[in-house]
């Protein structure tokens, strides 16, 4: 009994057990509202369903958040990542349109290599402001932020560019093995980040550099190094999704393609249970939190939620689950509960048996 | 001693943090009136009994009486302001802040709202001036030395109207004249009626000032004794546990003549190096299996020396040698490349990575060395951590463990750790041994003479002149941030010479030679 007991406590310690149990909330409440909500069908070869939708959607977000992830866990933050989606999305845009034979693979993949190019150089731009130059990073990227809509537009020429490839709608749009290629393509990016990171010490010494420079520099770690890498390795992921949401639509609009993406992203980050302050990363945690959001937005549209409360109805989930993953606020609130200033807490005492044991 | 109530009276304290039981079942008390030492190892429960005393923490048990009334104060703002104040081991003061600022931040006078900020430099200036220290209060803290900050950090916590005033470690980084003159504040204080708690490692000190003293343990009660009644001898075996003789084992170690390792090849020899204000052009040639003593004052220039020798810092001119190579020390990674390890004074800024764990911040620097891409093999890093858990002692002995959770000592042996798994060949200890307890201290001490009896130099930097001599080979002596000598750690070399050279500045041809 007991032994079941520690495994309930395992579990509701888990750093993802918040995150999942939110997501979990967040379909049942769906299904309560609207039975189907869960049900996926077969259609032409291809699954249909809501959660396909989501899964889907959210692969942009995934892109950006996984870059972001790495960023903030070396204490920085990147702004500039909206901007750089909108960017590569035009660039590649606009050398497909400009094609003769826009299903042609090699202009598509010109196109893609194109616009990666600019995304590194975009990337090494932040990189060197913040760790060569030394700017604090939510300055140096907001110099991007700000003016990447620019490049943007200048590169679209303040029009939208819209095309019909249909090897570039294929990223957004196209299945494989029954399931959309963005799901795959985010899966992709996600498993090679982790096995950058996880399977060899650069995960560590990022964690290093976000936790004390100073500390990681003397222990003979290349920090600026580091830090340089972190941000281009964030254009690059922005520019995938950059590509994804272009493709959705067959359009490049340098205004609107990413708009407001990185503050997703950062949420994911965060509710993923990276902290802003830098050191240790979740990469998990930061897909469920990518997840969550999606599930949210579908959630509001699903819920037929007026657009004027839709926002606010999200901030207030968003606040809702950031103070549930707090230990402090829930150590709070249980104390609140049983009504005695000083916690004890049922966990408490067994923890100090094991410890002495 | 006088026989009235306690004023304090801390009864069955108990605290676990995750892995750690940090306290067990304390009692301790405080009279108005006294200077009451708390003595103990590093991790015997110090820190964690104070901080658990001033609401930094909860009470897992126990029961904590300030005069008459059980208290639990919820932080050092509610504690301080019930006359409980505490200055710490490290400097909390925030630098960018004016040293009158830095004072009142919390607890302004105002007036309508507004803060006045006449009165708040006025109360500065007549508060320091009780502290004999005569500084500009509209400065900022930062543009004073560690120890200056140290005696603001205190004039904040005695301008509380404090009926209990804790130091904890107050006298780490202060030299002896300092020490006095904080000293002469402390008996000014406890003459007032505060009683005073007070945590230091420095045995001297300890019997220059304590009334009392109560000795933990694994962060269990020893005891509790009047001063007058507790030789030094039996206060180190009640800390340590059991008898200490590791110290004089070092002394009776017959040290191999300087002569024989001045007749070997040097490791690294350096000439005219300089750094624009940080230190003037010195030369020293460090030999294998060599400990070369830096010695001086505080600001001296004795961390300067060693950042140079890591290349933490840039050289601005002269040359560097490694095995008679000409090269030079631009930058830690360099460094390291010819087998130099640098383990920094300052291990919370510079040395240790707080949230990764015991095993991570270890294998650190041979990681970097490595690269990313050749990561150690987990079997590999468990055999080394394991390894020298054991060897240096450190506890609690759990790997993973995030090293902030370890007590200031056992941080200081992970990074001991870190560099020894490197293997280096010239070893920088830049105050190895400052805030850490008797018994670490003579594991460390005890480790660098095996460190070079092995081969490996040593660059041994300690504020401890008796330190320094019990280990070194030869001393550099700093003043005034330039190297004024070179002695060779013979017979005619004791305590008194150092210190007379450091006074004098003389000698000067025995650098040059």
């Amino acid at each position: 009994m007991t032994d079941a007991k520690n495994r309930y406590q395992a579990v509701l310690s888990h750093r993802l057990f918040w995150p999942v149990a939110v997501l979990v909330v967040l379909l049942a409440a769906n299904t309560v509202y609207r039975p189907g909500f869960l049900s996926i069908e077969v259609n032409n070869g291809h699954l249909y369903g809501t959660p396909i939708d989501i899964l889907r959607l959210s692969a942009p977000l995934i892109l950006v958040a996984l870059g972001m992830t790495l960023v903030i866990s070396t204490g920085g933050i990147d702004l500039s990542v909206g901007s750089i989606c909108a960017i590569s999305g035009a660039i590649a845009c606009l050398h497909i349109s400009q094609a003769a034979d826009q299903n042609n693979m090699v202009t598509v993949f010109t196109a893609l290599a194109m616009a990666l190019g600019v995304a590194l150089a975009l990337g090494a731009w932040n990189g060197i402001l913040v760790s060569v130059i030394g700017i604090q990073p939510i300055i140096a990227t907001l110099i991007l932020m700000v003016a990447g809509r620019g490049i943007a537009q200048l590169v679209t020429e303040g029009q939208i560019i819209t095309i019909n490839s249909g090897p570039y709608r294929a990223i957004g749009l196209g299945h494989f093995l029954t399931l959309p290629l963005a799901i795959f393509i985010a899966l992709g990016a996600a498993l090679l980040v982790a096995g950058l990171t996880r399977r060899t010490a650069l995960g560590m010494i990022i964690e290093s550099v976000g936790g004390n420079r100073e500390a990681s520099r003397l222990a003979g770690i290349r920090s600026a190094r580091m830090v340089f890498l972190v941000y281009v390795v964030s254009a690059v992921c922005a520019a995938i999704a950059g590509f994804m949401m272009t493709a959705n639509v067959s359009s490049a609009d340098g205004n609107n393609a990413g708009l407001w993406v990185e503050l997703d992203a950062i949420l994911a980050v965060v509710i993923g249970g990276t902290s802003l302050a830098g050191g240790r990363f979740y990469l998990g945690g930061t897909i469920l939190g990518a997840l969550i959001i999606q599930t949210l937005t579908t959630t509001v549209y699903a819920m037929n939620i007026s657009p004027q409360t839709a926002l606010l109805f999200k901030a207030v989930v968003v606040i809702a689950v950031c103070l549930i993953q707090a230990p402090a606020f829930r150590a709070k609130l249980s104390r609140r509960r049983r009504g005695t200033p000083t916690p004890s807490t049922p966990s408490a005492p067994r923890q100090k048996e094991e410890v002495s044991a | 001693m006088t026989d009235s109530r306690p004023v304090l009276t801390m009864t069955g304290i108990s605290k676990s943090f995750p892995g750690v039981r940090a306290l067990h079942n304390v009692d301790f008390q405080l009279f108005p009136g006294e200077v009451h030492a708390l003595m103990g190892e590093n991790g015997a429960g110090k820190s964690t009994l104070i901080k658990v005393l001033t609401g930094v923490y909860g009470i897992d048990e126990g029961v904590v009486t300030l005069g008459d009334e059980q208290v639990a104060f919820s932080g050092p703002m509610q504690a301080s302001a019930a006359g409980v104040s505490t200055v710490y081991q490290e400097v909390n003061l925030c630098p960018n802040l004016s040293v009158a600022e830095n004072i009142f931040i919390g607890r302004e006078p105002r007036r309508f709202g507004a803060v006045r900020w006449g009165e708040i430099r006025r109360r500065a200036r007549q508060l320091l001036t009780r502290l004999d220290l005569d500084i500009d209060v509209t400065a900022p803290v930062a543009s004073y030395s560690l120890a200056v900050q140290q005696m603001v950090a205190i004039a904040r916590a005695i301008d509380v109207q404090a009926r209990v005033l804790i130091l904890d470690e107050p006298t780490s980084s202060l030299d002896a004249g300092e020490v006095a003159q904080l000293f002469r504040i402390m008996r000014q204080l406890r003459d007032e009626g505060i009683a005073i708690l007070f945590v230091t490692h420095f045995l001297d000190q300890v019997y220059g000032i304590a009334d009392r003293i109560t000795v933990l343990r694994n962060g269990t009660l020893v005891g509790e004794y009047p001063t007058a009644e507790l030789p030094q001898l039996a206060l180190v075996e009640k800390m340590i546990g059991k008898e200490l003789d590791v110290l004089e084992r070092i002394e009776e170690q017959p040290r191999r003549e300087l002569a024989a390792l001045e007749g070997g090849t040097p490791f690294v020899e350096v000439s005219e190096l300089a750094r624009k204000g940080a230190v003037a052009p010195f030369s020293l040639t460090i030999h294998a299996g060599e400990v070369v003593g830096l010695a001086g004052l505080l600001g001296s220039g004795r961390t300067e020396v060693a950042r140079l020798f890591f290349g933490a810092d840039r050289s601005d001119r002269g040359e560097v040698s490694v095995n008679g190579k000409p090269t030079s020390l631009r930058n830690p990674v360099q460094a390291i490349e010819h087998g130099v390890g640098f383990c920094s004074e300052n291990r919370r800024a510079e040395g240790i990575i707080p949230d990764l764990s015991v095993r991570e911040n270890m294998i650190l620097a041979m990681q970097a060395a490595r690269g990313w891409l050749r990561p150690i093999p987990r079997r590999r890093q468990d055999e080394l951590v394991a390894q020298y858990i054991k060897a240096l002692s450190i506890r609690p002995a759990n790997p993973d463990l995030p090293v902030r959770n370890l007590s200031g000592g056992n941080q200081q042996k992970v990074l001991l750790a870190r560099w020894l798994i490197t293997e280096p060949r010239l070893l920088i200890l830049d105050e190895p041994t400052r805030g850490i307890d008797i018994g670490a201290k003579a594991e460390i001490q005890k480790l660098v003479v095996q460190l070079s009896d092995g081969g490996m130099a040593v660059l041994f930097i300690s504020a401890e002149l008796e330190e320094v001599l019990r280990l070194s080979h030869k001393v550099a002596v700093m003043r005034d941030r330039e190297m004024v000598a070179q002695l060779d750690n013979d017979d005619t070399v004791d305590a008194d010479r150092v210190m007379q050279t450091i006074a004098s500045g003389a000698t000067r041809e025995e650098v040059t030679q």
